[in-house]
């Protein structure tokens, strides 16, 4: 594997203050991530996986530790800055989606457009936009509203929404929580091309078949890590979609 | 960010909440609706009091016999008999005096052609339209020989040609006061209401001489018409007046008022004045009540749409985006609002203007002034708003529920 860390946290704490209690979320995660790896984290609920990518995502600060990313201490960015970083090199997937309502899903996705500090132009905006719903296979939905659209569909709104700027990081918090198992295989098809392409992924989730396609599976416990070590064997997704087909034949599903 | 796209933005969620946009327009439109309305009506009445000051003819200084800025009452205008023919003649020889003319007045009840019409019958000298800037519609004014041989001949207004002479030439015919044939030479042109709402046109003009001595018998007159040579001069002739007049009286307590057409102008301007003031006042009240309704759903925005805001600065929009974006839709709101109030404020004028017969007019620079100052107030009531919404914390606003 070629290269140098794209992340790198150093004894990564956050606790949060609820009143008179303490949470502690995080307390002390020290990993490196370099460029191209395609990492899946795990733990049970509550196990400080969201706060973390939060951190990652350079949306929320820790409140102990360091964190690096390209080699950048995050903590000494301002909020320009850091605004720049969420537009131009991370493309985020939340686990509640977070799209707008009322608005379309092609403007959902265009939005991040919007915010670059080079100018985009209207019709190319509309084009990149198209091209990552397409990507993520909801072309024909693109002027839907995110009411309209199923808990998957959104999902897959948000997937094409982080992949829009074209980011060197995607960070996908549970982006197959609301999809089936064929979305979701062909959601990791997506991941796997985009990380055979280059793209550094990091990637939450709770079941393990969908962390069988990442190359590195980090588990989490009460904000600690637990488990490192790398996925073997992995999965392929279209191998898997091949699989799928079979037996979703054997039931006449399709 | 681009402009164009925070206007979108703006435009759809001001368009999501019609009704409530609206009514936090309602009270930006209502302030510059009431101050465009006012400021064309009193600008029209202004015009029109200027007009109508300035038809009484230029350059003009009144004699008026009595005193009436004592308060005295000795009668009041022209009552009082003081000014003579020796007074009028003594003013022509002033220096910078152009025309005077002595003026006696007289209602008369005057006949002609089976028609009887009663009326305001003046003697005047022969400069008396040049002095009231008036011209003649048809004929000619009569002449110093005129007034030398008290000749019976006269010049008649529009209303008593309409009254007498209906669809007929006047001029070469025969009116008859006090049962005397006066010849028409000529007809003035029509000059409509004075400022006292008087119609100037129902008169008949005719040689001061003839009417002091054939129509009436006096030895005094009403008052005298002066015209200085420009308004640089005017001053000056009115305290050559005024002494000349003490001295030939031979009184230190002034029997007479001069007052020249400069000092009812600057009446006029300073009622203007006032006016105008007022209208700002309440423009400057309407708007800062309109601004802070407008701060007021600003911030009731904010709050609404923190979860929005949380989600643009998560992929990356800067302070100064959502700052600008807000912005925009508190400008939007003032100055959408402000557009509708001119609109409507015109509108008004021109209904009470058509309907009432008065005159309106809106200058220019109250529109561009209600239309600025509106934009402004978006500006200065959407600042605190936006820049609360631009300072919220990413992580916190998405969280927001
Ligand atoms: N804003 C907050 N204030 C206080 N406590 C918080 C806050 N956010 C998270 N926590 C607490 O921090 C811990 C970790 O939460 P986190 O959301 O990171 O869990 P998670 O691993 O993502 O869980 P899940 O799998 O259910 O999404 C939890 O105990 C949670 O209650
Ligand atoms: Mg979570």
């Amino acid at each position: 594997m070629n290269s140098k860390p794209v992340i790198q946290l150093r004894d990564l704490c956050k606790t949060y203050h609820s009143g008179e209690v303490e949470v502690h979320a995080v307390r002390g995660v020290s990993l490196d991530i370099l460029k191209g790896e395609f990492v899946a984290i795990m733990g049970s609920s509550g196990s400080g996986k969201s706060t973390m990518m939060n951190m990652i995502g350079a949306l929320d600060r820790p409140t102990g530790g360091q964190y690096l990313l390209d080699g950048v201490d995050v903590a000494t960015l301002n909020r320009d800055a850091l605004a720049k970083v969420r537009n131009e090199k991370i493309g985020f997937v939340f686990q509640g989606f977070n799209l707008l309502s009322r608005t379309t899903a092609l403007e959902n996705v265009e939005m991040p457009m919007l915010y670059n500090s080079g100018r985009i132009r209207a019709q190319e905006r509309h084009a990149q936009a198209s091209k990552a719903l397409n990507l993520v296979g909801l072309g024909s939905r693109s002027g839907h509203h995110p009411n309209q659209l199923s808990g998957g569909q959104q999902q897959r709104v948000a997937i094409a929404r982080a992949l829009v700027n074209q980011p060197t990081i995607l960070l996908a918090d549970e982006p197959t929580g609301n999809l089936d198992t064929q979305t979701s295989i062909e959601i990791m098809g997506v991941f796997q091309t985009l990380n055979d392409q280059g793209i550094t992924i990091v990637m939450v989730t709770h079941e393990l078949d969908v962390a069988r396609f990442t190359k590195r599976m980090i588990v989490l416990r009460d904000g600690r890590v637990v488990t490192d070590e790398p996925v073997q064997p992995r999965s392929q997704a279209d191998v898997e979609l091949g699989k799928l087909k079979v037996a979703q034949e054997a039931v006449q599903l399709h | 960010m681009r402009l164009l796209a925070s206007l979108k933005i703006s435009a759809r969620a001001l368009r999501r909440n019609k009704m409530r946009s609206l009514l936090t327009m309602l009270g930006v439109i209502i302030g510059v609706g009431a101050v465009i309305a006012s400021v064309s009506l009193t600008s029209g009445a202004t015009k029109e009091v200027e007009d109508q000051v300035s038809s009484l003819g230029e350059n003009v200084v009144n004699v008026f016999s009595g005193n009436f800025t004592r308060g005295g009452m000795r009668g009041g205008w022209g009552s009082a008999p003081t000014l003579t023919l020796a007074d009028s003649a003594a003013i022509a020889q002033l220096p910078n005096v152009v025309a005077v003319t002595p003026e006696v007045r007289d209602r008369e009840q005057v006949l002609a052609n089976g028609q009887n019409w009663n009326t305001l019958v003046m003697g005047e000298s022969p400069s008396y339209p040049q002095i009231r800037n008036w011209k003649m519609a048809r004929g000619a004014m009569f002449s110093d020989d005129d007034v030398a041989s008290l000749a019976k001949c006269a010049v008649i207004g529009q209303t008593v040609v309409d009254q007498l002479f209906p669809n007929q030439d006047p001029v070469g015919q025969t009116i008859r006061i006090r049962n005397l044939p006066f010849l028409v030479v000529g007809v003035l042109a029509p000059k409509g209401f004075n400022l006292f709402g008087q119609d100037q046109d129902d008169t008949v003009v005719v040689p001061y001489s003839s009417h002091m001595h054939r129509i009436t018998t006096r030895r005094f007159v009403n008052d005298i018409l002066v015209e200085a040579s420009s308004s640089d001069t005017i001053n000056d002739v009115q305290d050559e007046i005024n002494e000349l007049l003490l001295d030939r009286h031979h009184t230190t307590d002034p029997d007479f008022t001069v007052r020249n057409q400069l000092e009812l102008m600057d009446m006029v301007t300073k009622t203007s004045r006032t006016m105008s003031l007022l209208i700002a006042g309440v423009a400057a009240v309407s708007l800062v009540v309109g601004g802070i309704g407008i701060m007021n759903i600003m911030l009731v925005s904010v709050t609404e749409r923190t979860r929005e805001i949380g989600i643009r600065m998560a992929v990356g929009a800067r302070a100064a985006d959502i700052l600008v974006q807000f912005l925009i839709e508190a400008v939007t709101l003032s100055a959408f609002g402000g557009a509708i109030g001119i609109g409507g404020g015109v509108a008004f004028s021109m209904t009470v203007s058509n309907f009432y017969g008065i005159p309106a007019y809106t200058p220019y620079l109250w529109i561009i002034i209600a239309f600025a100052s509106s934009a402004l107030i978006g500006i200065i009531s959407g600042f605190y708003p936006a820049w609360k919404a631009s300072q919220l914390d990413p992580i916190e606003a998405l969280r927001y529920e």
